[in-house]
Order: C-alpha cells, then structure tokens, then sequence
C-alpha cells in the first residue's frame, strides 16, 4: 500500500526530531558526565558526586522540593474541591491559571519589592507589632514564592479529578451512613489520586529545578540540583560535573515520573 | 441541581477561596500599582507617573529585544505546528502498538524534563554540532521543546475522528492528497490551533532554556527580565509586566474562544 509511503513521509522530520533533540541530547549528557573537567575521561565526578557536599546537597533540594510540593497539595486540594462547587466552575479555573501565564521571572521580581527591607510585608509586620524582619534571601522566601508559582499547575489536574467524581457515589456513601470525614477519605481522596499524583509530579520535578528562583529569591541560600547544574554549565563552565548532576536529576525525573505513573489524562 | 451544589460552600469556605484568589493575583497587580509610582521604589507610592512607561518606549534596545522574541515565538511556533502535525498523523497511523508507545513516550521526554536539563543537554548539542550560539540555537531549541505539545494537542483530535470518513472520501474517489486536505486538515483544525497557540506561549515563557543557549548578542525578554531583576529594583520592569499582563490577558481570550470552539460544553456555562 502506498499509504506506508505517505505515513514514512510524515514521520520522517518528526521522528527527526526525536532522534536530534530527545534522544541526542540526554546521551550526549550521559557521555560528557564521564569527562574531567580537562577533558580526560574519568569516573571522577561521580565519585565527587558522593561526596558529602554534594549528597547534602541533593537531600536539601530533595527536602525543599518535598516542602513545596506538600504545602501546595494541602492548599491547592481544598481550593480545587471549592472550585468544583462554585456555579461558574470552567470561569473560575480559569481566572486559577491566568496567573501561571505571567513570566514567571516576573512574580519573582514581584516577590522582591513585596519581601524587600522596606517592602510591604515589613510594613505589615512593623503595624502587627512583630516589628521589621530579613525576608528576602531565607528559606521561607524561597518556600514561598515557589507555592505561589506551582499552586495552579497543582490546582488544575487535582480540579479535573473532582470534576469527573460520579456524585451519586457521595450520596451512596451519604446513605450508608458514612460520616464526612470518612466520605472523604474512603471515597473522594482514593478516586481523585490520580489528579494528585499529577499535580506531585508537575511541582516536584521542576521545584529540584528551579535555578532562577534561588538565584533571585534566595539568594543563594538555597542551593537545589538545578542551580547546582546552572552553576557548573554557565559559571564554573565544568560541563561533565554538570551532566554528572543533569545525569542524577534525569533519573530522579523517570523514577517520579515511574512512581506517579503516567499521566493519561493530561494536565 | 447547580444551584443546590452552591448551596454547600460555606461562608468560611468562601473566604478561603477569595483568600487564594487574592493571594494568587495580589502580587501582579502590586506590579502595576507601582508602575505608576514617581518615587523609584516598590514602596512608599509618591504620585502618579507615565514616565516609566515612556521610558521603555524610548529604550530602543528593549524594543528590539520585544521584537526578538515575537518572531522568535511566531516563527517557531510555526514550524512546531507543521512538524508536531505531521507527527501526530504519523503516530495515528502506526498500528503496531509498541511502536506507538514508545514513539509516545520519546514525544513526552521534552514534556517532563526539568527546563535546565533541556538547556543544558541543547547547549552541549549545540556546541558539537558546531552552531554558533545566538538566535538560530534559540530558534531551534524553541522549535524543538514545542513539538512534543503540538503532538499532545493534535493527537486527540485524530483519535476523536471516526475512520469511516476516511473511508467514505476514498470511496468517494478522493484522492490520498484530497484525503489530507479536504477531510482530515479540516477535522483536526481546533487541535492544530491550540496546538499552536500553546507552543507561542511556551516559547513567550520560556526563560531556562534560552538562558542556557543564548550567546551574547541575542536576547529574550524573559532572559532581560532576569538580568534586570538581578540588578535591582527598576520601575522599568513593572512598566514592562503592565503591558505584559494585558497582552496575556488578550491570549487568555483568544485561547478562551479557541477552546470554546474545541469543546463545547467543557468551558463556559453549559444550559
């Protein structure tokens, strides 16, 4: 059939592609990961990769990863189960994702005048009677800033779960005698896990990532794997210790992605 | 029914969604606020001005760096949406459902990678490849992270199509380019279109990923974004993410109406 003539025709730049700009690029990562930073090949930087400055580094990045994907779980559940209530549900999720279209480097930037020294969260604290504080340049900024950042990418899967819960299975555990709280647990939360384990996934890869915010936000005060990587490739210019870290990073990805399972669904 | 649901959210439970909203958008709009402030600083607002935003329309420089991304993104979303297309009809017509899952899987790798390592792996790609680092390095890696969601978009369109109108244009005598064109381009438009439009406003967003295969001479906004805010606090910025946030809330209409058309029923009010 020449239908197989046409299919090949149509496949070929794409499959281009994959092979240029997927396939090419995580082998050339593996590949330079085995060169020192002169040039001769060496199993050195995985064996600095296990040193403690590096696992420590590791653990921290995958400690504020954990941070920031729990607290938005905790604050983008409740908003999604409210959302599905309200009249104009679609509209409201909508106005939920408008602001993850703003560049990100520019809430960030927001972030600087809203925590600076004189900023208006100082003024706040100043009238409460807490009285100035450093918030630019901490931990809890750079907690903060990254919630605000991934709480709609978590709102909108956890919100597609909910939307496609059957109501009559609430009723049906309503009538069996099932107190609110058990509803919840027994029967809401099983049947949207899905939707959270979306929503892990889309926070807790990039927030291991996430170089910009650290520099801007933290300070560097947080270090987490994608500064590590940013730092090695553009500042330190040694690209295999830096493919070294790409290379953990790449594995911790499929390991998340593997654990979260696939997302059939879509976000 | 609707109205009986609403009934449910409790007073307490409404403060808590108008808490997240105001949370979610209180920060833009402290941007803009202080775009009009004549004193300098993110604080202590003195009176109004213009000036900030006369200012970056005097700065030559930046408009051309405004410039730079624009054709950047339209350009590469051009060429995302043809090669994504082809894709998408490529992997609808593959039977063998191995191949099919592993050519799905490969489209979704750019997906899920962390912008960092699509940088940096690029910039490794790049400089092997002997391509001078700058706009046709930008270009191409734009091109090339917004295949994979023209793919996603279309992709569900071609499995939505029912494969007896295919069988009735050729019975018809239509030919395999009259096929094409005539029956299945048609049918897959919305998808093509957001499919399109993601990939523009992928690469409008983009920051990491040029970050990393920019070379001296070319620049993003987000990329100037960043080392503007590196320096400092300049009013010049929030003048910028004013304009910036109109002009996103013009494609959030656009995209509103395109998958209004997409779907209809699944956003908006359904009767």
């Amino acid at each position: 059939m020449n239908n197989k003539v046409t299919r090949n025709l149509y496949l070929f730049p794409y499959a281009l592609w994959i092979v240029l700009f997927v396939v090419a690029p995580l082998l050339l990562v593996l590949y330079y990961s085995f060169f020192d930073i002169e040039g001769h090949f060496s199993l050195v930087n995985y064996k600095t990769f296990f040193t403690p400055v590096y696992l420590k580094m590791t653990l921290s990045s995958f400690w504020y990863a954990f941070l920031i994907t729990v607290i938005s779980l905790i604050i983008a559940y409740p908003t999604a189960y409210l959302l599905t209530k309200t009249i104009h549900k679609q509209l409201w999720l909508l106005l939920i994702i408008v602001p993850s279209w703003i560049n990100l480097l520019l809430k960030a930037y927001a972030f600087l005048g809203i925590f600076g020294t004189k900023g208006i969260a100082n003024s706040f604290l100043e009238a409460v009677g807490i009285g100035a504080k450093q918030i630019l340049f901490t931990d809890f900024s750079f907690v903060f800033v990254s919630v605000y950042i991934f709480i709609p990418f978590m709102i909108l899967p956890i919100f597609n779960a909910l939307n496609e819960l059957n109501p009559t299975l609430l009723d049906a555990a309503n009538d069996l005698g099932a107190s609110k709280w058990i509803t919840f647990r027994r029967v809401i939360f099983p049947l949207t896990i899905d939707g959270v384990k979306a929503g892990c996934q889309v926070v807790f890869i990039p927030a291991l990532s996430l170089f910009m915010l650290t520099r801007l936000i933290a300070g560097n005060r947080v270090i987490t794997l994608g500064t590590a990587i940013e730092q090695q490739f553009l500042v330190t210019q040694d690209w295999g210790m830096g493919s070294t870290i790409a290379v953990f990073l790449i594995l911790i990805m499929f390991l998340i992605i593997s654990l979260t399972g696939n997302r059939k669904r879509g976000v | 029914m609707v109205y009986k649901l609403d009934q449910r959210i409790t007073p307490l439970s409404r403060i808590f969604l108008v808490l997240i909203f105001f949370i979610l958008y209180a920060p833009i709009f402290f941007l803009v606020f202080y775009s009009f402030n004549s004193g300098g600083t993110m604080y202590n607002f003195k009176s109004f001005t213009l000036d900030w935003y006369r200012e970056l329309f005097q700065d030559s420089r930046l408009l051309i760096i405004v410039l730079n991304t624009l054709v950047i993104a339209l350009v590469s979303s051009l060429f995302a949406t043809i090669i994504g297309t082809l894709g998408a009809l490529g992997i609808h017509s593959i039977r063998k459902r191995q191949t099919k899952n592993t050519l799905l899987s490969l489209n979704n790798v750019l997906i899920v990678s962390p912008d960092v390592i699509i940088g940096a792996s690029f910039l490794i790609l790049f400089t092997m490849a002997g391509i001078k680092l700058g706009m046709y390095s930008v270009l191409l890696s734009h091109i090339a992270f917004s295949i994979p969601i023209v793919v996603l978009m279309v992709l569900p369109k071609l499995s939505e199509m029912s494969p007896t109108l295919i069988d009735a244009a050729r019975d018809l005598g239509a030919s395999q380019w009259n096929v094409l064109t005539k029956v299945v381009l048609p049918f897959i438009t919305p998808g093509i279109f957001a499919g399109f439009f993601m990939a523009l406003t992928y690469s409008l967003d983009d920051f990491a990923v040029t970050f990393f295969v920019t070379g001296n001479g070319f620049t993003t906004l987000s990329v100037e974004i960043y080392s503007l805010a590196r320096r400092g606090i300049s009013l010049n910025v929030n003048a910028l993410s004013a304009l910036l946030f109109l002009f996103t809330l013009v494609l959030v209409v656009v995209y509103y109406f395109i998958s209004q058309r997409n779907r209809p029923g699944r956003w908006g009010v359904k009767k």
